[in-house]
């Protein structure tokens, strides 16, 4: 299935609409010393995640430096190799396949990297930049490569005519376009993207999360981003997971997650984004969190938030808080949730 | 217009004119001379800010915000006379309590830096000297402007520390940039930068490599630290949302000048020009579901080689067309359009407050 669906409402009445299915997903990266490099420890930096992303939603990964949010973009794409678990794409378990058998793979998922100045090669022209996938995976599209190419460049808002002119030609925001336009070329079900939009200015970053907007009904893209910006991230998402430490602490619909976020972490990064609206400044409760995030190297045991959270009991430094459905669709990894519907909080925690 | 008429009608406060304000800036122009052409960074920036006060200055990378922090300061190179690299060429005037700084020595403003003004940079890392200890490069600068032994400087160093919320100061005091983390690093550079009680604090992108926590934590200690020193605070940014929680006046800057002046509350909740509605359109909002698109602006900021004729912000501008041209030729000056709010556009008030209402509020 390398054409785009023509039916999409067809998929939609699928049972099984999920385009990717990730279960207890772990990367460790080892740490060696000594002159016989012996492992010491790990970088614990993906710690069992499970989640699926549905078909043409936007799913979105959220949480600060060090979280593992971008190790989980790089496992997504098989760009790194998980330690443990499985990834399901389309049905197929890519978890362990072969840079061989990764490469029809790429096809159907692609990324969109946050540097728009380091991931286009200086030395190629624009036609070049864009056209590498068809060469590469020996496709040739009708009309020719050239004629693909000016296509994708008209469709993500350049001039065909640029085809010959070098990255350095352009800016920031048209060079994000490129990279968009190349991303696209081989009509890829699935876009991951690691925050696209976070190394441009604000008037061009708009202009971006407008385009992302438009190309995902254009061609029926299912979209998994990575970011720190919640603003940024309230616009675009159809979902959000909130990650700590490795973990996803909350997993939400968009509108849910922030009306109402459940895990004191979530509460926390919410009460901390400045708010464009100087009204808005003396009626705000803010939490502030003392001190850094813990390494995770030695991660603490439990949950993982505790050493910070202003709410943590007994029960948080010895047992971990699965992430659990508590309403509908929303699931919480903690043993105090905020926020709780009144029924709800009735009922037994866990 | 003379400059004494642009120090009137620009940088007093309304309410007391005849007050001299704790930093003014008038005119100011940095000029960078380039194989390309002249890159004109700054090109008639005035401001006025008093002690106790927060501005914000907000504008996109190339506006001149960092060029404009680094004249106050005096870290521009000084032209061709003096070293074979050409390097800024600066004119105006910059008061700090009505001393001209720009036509005085180096030396003598090296003798200002620290205790009547200090910098806070967006990038720790590359700020501080990697080959000395945290502790070694605070004591330092302290040591200079105070006349105390090594002991009593240091001890002062471990207090700045534990202000600025670093855990284990006593310890820490003796680690190296390297051995900070992001957040501790930035605390470190504060730490410094707030060392000797400076009159005047300039903070370039202070939060921008942080993230929301960090950020919310700098941003208190910056809040605190002003409201115990009573000092002046120039917070330089991109991000609206920071300088809608700190500052009291914001200057929006494009393309070297400034294009809109005044209170925080002003400019937030009646923007007059059509560069801040695009700003603010450009934001998705946190607070609360957008079906909206963004309300981007269109094409890209200018080359500062080749700056439009004109209003710099015409080829961008939705509205320039209502103008009859006016746009294209006229550089619009700052004219007030109330009290404590100038603007630099040619619309008229009466279309300014129509598209306000009709076209814009409804897309915010």
């Amino acid at each position: 299935m390398t054409a785009p669906a023509p039916e999409p409402t067809a998929a939609d009445a699928e049972p099984d609409s999920d385009l990717i299915i990730v279960d207890g997903l772990i990367k460790h990266f080892p740490i060696r010393a000594g002159i016989l490099r012996r492992q010491v420890g790990a970088v614990q930096a993906v710690d069992g995640l499970n989640f699926a992303v549905r078909r043409r939603e936007t799913f979105s990964i959220v949480g600060e430096s060090g979280c593992g949010k971008s190790t989980t973009a790089r496992l997504l794409t098989r760009l790194l190799e998980p330690t443990a678990g499985k990834i399901t794409f389309e049905g197929r378990d890519i978890t362990h396949l072969k840079d061989t058998q990764l490469r029809p793979l790429r096809r159907d998922m692609q990324m969109i990297f946050q540097d728009p100045y380091s991931s286009l090669n200086p030395r190629h022209p624009v036609g070049k930049i864009v056209g590498a996938p068809f060469r590469i995976q020996g496709v040739s599209p009708p009309g020719g490569i050239k004629k693909a190419v000016q296509d994708l460049l008209a469709a993500v808002g350049l001039n065909p005519e640029h085809y010959n002119r070098y990255p350095h030609e352009f800016s920031g925001g048209q060079r994000q376009r490129i990279g968009i336009a190349r991303t696209l070329a081989l009509r890829p079900r699935l876009i991951i993207a690691d925050e696209p939009v976070s190394a441009l200015d604000v008037s061009i970053q708009a202009q971006i999360l407008n385009l992302l907007e438009d190309l995902q009904e254009e061609f029926d893209l299912t979209y998994v981003i990575i970011a720190h910006d919640l603003s940024v991230v309230r616009y675009v998402s159809d979902r959000v997971a909130v990650m700590y430490l490795g973990k996803i602490v909350e997993l939400a619909d968009a509108d849910a997650l922030y009306s109402a976020p459940m895990h004191p972490y979530t509460v926390a990064l919410m009460s901390a984004v400045p708010v464009a609206d100087t009204r808005r400044r003396k009626d705000r409760e803010r939490i502030l969190l003392s001190g850094d995030v813990p390494s995770p190297i030695n991660p603490p045991p439990a949950c993982r938030f505790h050493t910070r959270c202003w709410k943590a009991q007994e029960i948080c430094r010895t047992q971990e808080p699965p992430l659990a459905e508590l309403v509908s669709g929303h699931h919480v990894a903690c043993h105090f949730p905020e926020n709780l519907p009144t029924e709800a909080a009735s009922a037994p925690a866990r | 217009m003379t400059t004494s008429a642009l120090r009137d009608l620009v940088t007093r406060h309304p309410g007391q004119p005849d007050k001299e304000p704790f930093l003014e800036v008038v005119d100011l122009r940095v000029h960078f001379p380039t194989d390309d052409g002249l890159v004109k960074s700054v090109d008639g920036l005035s401001f006025a800010l008093d002690r106790g006060r927060t501005l914000g200055i907000v504008g996109e990378s190339g506006s001149g915000k960092s060029v404009t922090s680094l004249a106050i300061m005096g870290l521009h190179t000084r032209p061709a006379s003096e070293q074979k690299r050409p390097g800024a060429q600066l004119s105006g005037e910059i008061y700090l309590e009505g001393d001209e700084l720009l036509g005085k020595t180096p030396e003598y403003v090296r003798g200002l830096r620290g205790k009547r003004m200090a910098m806070i940079f967006q990038d720790p890392l590359s700020a501080m000297n990697p080959y000395y200890t945290v502790g070694h490069q605070i004591i330092e600068a302290y040591r200079i402007h105070n006349p105390v032994n090594k002991k009593v400087a240091r001890q002062h160093a471990i207090d700045m520390l534990g202000r600025v919320g670093i855990p284990e100061p006593s310890r820490r005091v003796d680690a190296y940039p390297h051995q900070f983390s992001g957040g501790m690093r930035q605390r470190a550079m504060i730490a410094m930068a707030l060392s000797c009680d400076p009159e005047l604090l300039i903070a370039d992108e202070p939060t921008t490599a942080l993230d929301v926590t960090v950020q919310a934590q700098i941003l208190d200690l910056i809040r605190d630290l002003q409201s115990e020193f009573n000092s002046a605070v120039v917070l330089i940014t991109h991000d609206l949302g920071v300088v809608a929680e700190l500052a009291d006046d914001v200057l929006v800057m494009y393309a070297g000048r400034a294009v809109e002046y005044g209170s925080a509350d002003l400019l937030f909740n009646r923007p007059a020009h059509p560069y801040t509605w695009g700003l603010l359109g450009s934001i998705p909002r946190f607070d609360r579901t957008q079906t909206e698109r963004l309300l981007a602006i269109q094409g890209t900021p200018p080359s500062l080689i080749n700056v439009p004729p004109g209003c710099p912000f015409h080829p961008r501008c939705d509205y320039a067309t209502r103008n009859e041209g006016r746009s294209e030729e006229v550089r619009p000056e700052l004219t007030p359009v109330e009290p404590g709010h100038t603007v630099a556009c040619h619309l008229s008030q009466t279309d300014r407050e129509e598209i306000w209402q009709q076209e814009i509020v409804p897309k915010l």
